[in-house]
């Protein structure tokens, strides 16, 4: 299968004053288009990091990131704002939905700045409701909404441009274990349709729904398991 | 459709900080509505004197009597006429700058037609006048050189004179009685409106100087008329015309070390047109004076902006995050600073239109909003708002995505 995710030695440091704080420390992965990749590991561990340079947030210290194969460091500030519209599709811990704005103003805001048309875009946003299971809170106000809801309306929001990654941030983070099931099952649908999902979570139940878990620890990659039926496998393994 | 989607994002956000928003607009309002007041009166101020001038005539010169010393005893300036006949043919002849001069002696006196009854004042005058002070007839006939060198008893009408005595009524041809002596009405003046100082011009009856002299003010001072208007030939030997006439007048009275000079001479479109050049230059100074409030407008604006873009970063990391670009946030910024800065022109200029209008009722004092000012204004305050509305929505635009969403 072709390589949606293609990373070489990441690393990401950040100056604190006299310290130097090696967040990523050569993070080397691939991840094939269709799959369902969980990162876990322990806090600090560089995780949401990895996942701001994997969303186009942020810029590595060194190594290259290709998407689609395509070198995302020679990127211009614009391009990359391209890339995060079409191609990714970012759902973050705490929603950020947009206050004040409708369930279906916050899933067309993407399709806003990609200039589709009004007409299409309401459609568009109304399935990606749909697929979340909240057509009938499209005109709710966010605020209005409860967490489950709110996170669902950030799924429907990252899927409406039809990004080819999925990319969330302990998405489960902030909600209990029943309504994160039901924000899982989403996921599961999503992967069921063939999009690419690449996850962090704490949650070990969270994390069997992937189809890969990768662990981090103090910026490295310390094990990549795949999940064969009924087992994992994989170096590292636990 | 991206202006649009921005103008609707910005309406919604000034919306939920309405009362912030119009105290930010509050400034842009004190500012332009000082700026159309001031621009109002001024503009009022110069107008009224480009109408005066036009009223007036053009190129005109003044001679009055001055102050004559007979014997060692000073009569005050005026009470004494100075000027004669010869006077006028000398100016009227040798001054080649000179297009013509008009005589002039006045007085006033009580007219009666039928049971209505007026006191008005009496210009004696020749043929002149009228041109001079380019004074149309609005019936009948002008003065005629026969009227003045027959002294006869035909008048004309002033357009308030015509109106008290005859009121709907055709004067020409009717007998009117001045001092009792009858008179016929020739022809009534146009109307002119009100003189630089504020009377009423079209309140007087013009007969022949002869005849006024003669028959209704009498003149114990043979041969002298009571002030003559020069007119130039152009703007361009106006002065020279004043030098002409001076150099003349003062040949003819003699005057010289030891006699004073016994006529004033005034340049009155000269006199006019600085003062319509000191109004504008204070309508100016007003105008900029009243723009230091719109500065200050302005920077609120961009107080405001600013603490607009810090509350609303994570706003924009969320926008940044989802695709849009630098030039959209810039858009959004830009918008919403210069609607802000649009309500407030167009509120500003409402009261300011509502304020000059107060002014001139209650001050009885002229304004004038031209459309061009009202244009100004406008783009104006639309400048303001993209001028201090730039830095922060540019600051907004740099922010780095990740930065952004990271705010707390
Ligand atoms: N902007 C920053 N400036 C300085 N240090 C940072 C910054 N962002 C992250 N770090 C550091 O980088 C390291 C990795 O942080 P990161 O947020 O990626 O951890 P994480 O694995 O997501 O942890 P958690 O599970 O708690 O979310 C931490 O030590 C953190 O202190
Ligand atoms: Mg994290």
């Amino acid at each position: 299968m072709a390589c949606v995710v293609s990373l070489r030695d990441i690393t990401k440091s950040y100056r604190m004053g006299q310290e130097l704080v090696e967040a990523l420390r050569g993070i080397t992965m691939e991840v094939e288009a269709g799959d369902f990749v969980a990162i876990m590991g322990s806090s600090g561990s560089g995780k949401s990091t990895c996942m701001h340079i994997l969303g186009c947030l942020d810029t590595p210290t060194t190594g290259s990131y290709a998407l689609e194969g395509v070198n995302v460091e020679r990127l211009s500030k614009n391009q990359l704002a391209e890339v995060r519209n079409k191609k990714l599709g970012f759902v973050f811990q705490g929603f950020n939905l947009l206050t004040r704005t409708t369930a279906r103003e916050n899933v067309e805001l993407p399709l806003i700045y990609a200039g589709v048309p009004t007409r299409e875009r309401h459609q568009k946003a109304l399935a990606a409701l749909e697929m979340v299971g909240l057509a009938r809170r499209a005109e709710h106000y966010s605020n209005q909404l409860s967490g489950g809801q709110q996170q669902r309306v950030a799924i429907a929001r990252a899927l409406a441009g039809d990004p080819t990654l999925i990319l969330a941030d302990e998405p489960t983070g902030n909600l209990d274990s029943k309504t994160s099931e039901e924000i899982m099952e989403v996921f599961e649908k999503l992967h069921a349709q063939g999009i690419t999902i690449i996850m962090v979570t704490h949650e070990a139940d969270v994390a069997a729904h992937a189809r890969r878990v990768l662990t981090f620890k103090d910026g490295q990659i310390i094990s990549d398991r795949r999940r064969q039926d009924g087992g994992w496998a994989g170096p590292g393994g636990q | 459709m991206e202006l649009f989607l921005a103008l609707k994002i910005a309406l919604r956000a000034l919306a939920v900080n309405k009362m912030r928003s119009f105290l930010t607009m509050l400034g842009i309002i004190i500012g332009i509505g000082a700026v159309i007041v001031m621009i109002a009166i001024g503009a009022g101020a110069s107008k009224v004197i480009a109408d005066q001038i036009a009223s007036m005539g053009s190129n005109l010169l003044l001679v009055v009597p001055g102050s004559a010393t007979a014997g060692g005893l000073r009569s005050g300036a005026g009470t004494v006429p100075t000027i004669t006949y010869d006077d006028v043919k000398a100016i009227q002849t040798e001054c080649p700058s000179v297009e013509r001069v008009a005589p002039t002696v006045r007085g006033s006196a009580q007219v009666v037609y039928g049971n209505m009854n007026w006191w008005t004042q009496i210009q004696g005058c020749t043929p002149e006048m009228l041109q001079v002070r380019e004074w149309k007839i609005a019936a009948g006939r002008e003065m005629t050189a026969t009227d003045v060198e027959s002294a006869l008893k035909n008048c004309l009408l002033g357009a308030s004179v015509a109106e008290n005595l005859f009121g709907a009524e055709d004067p020409v041809g009717k007998i009117v009685r001045i001092k009792k002596v009858p008179f016929t009405v020739v022809g009534v003046l146009e109307s002119k409106g009100q003189s630089p100082r504020g009377d009423d011009q079209d309140d007087l009856i013009m007969m022949p100087i002869t005849t006024a002299q003669r028959k209704i003010l009498g003149n114990p001072f043979p041969n002298t008329v009571g002030a003559m208007l020069i007119q130039a030939k152009s703007e361009e030997v106006l002065a020279q015309a004043e030098e002409e006439v001076t150099a003349l007048l003062d040949q003819r009275h003699r005057v010289g070390p030891n006699k004073e000079r016994d006529y004033i001479l005034r340049n009155l479109t000269e006199i006019l047109a600085v003062s319509q050049q000191s109004a504008q230059v204070m309508s100016l100074l007003l105008g900029a004076v009243a723009s230091i409030s719109l500065v200050v407008g302005g920077i609120g604006i961009m107080n405001i902006m600013l603490v607009s873009v810090t509350e609303r970063t994570r706003e924009i990391g969320i926008r940044m995050a989802i695709g849009a670009k630098q030039r959209n946030i810039l858009l959004q910024f830009l918008t919403e600073a210069v609607l802000l800065t649009l309500f407030g022109g167009v509120i500003g200029m409402v009261l300011g239109m509502a304020g000059a209008f107060t002014i001139s009722k209650l001050l009885d004092w002229p304004t004038l909003i031209s459309p061009q000012a009202i244009l100004a204004a406008f783009l104006f305050s639309a400048g303001v708002g993209v001028f201090f509305g730039f830095y922060p929505a540019r600051t907004a635009a740099r922010l780095n995505p990740i930065d952004a969403l990271r705010y707390e």
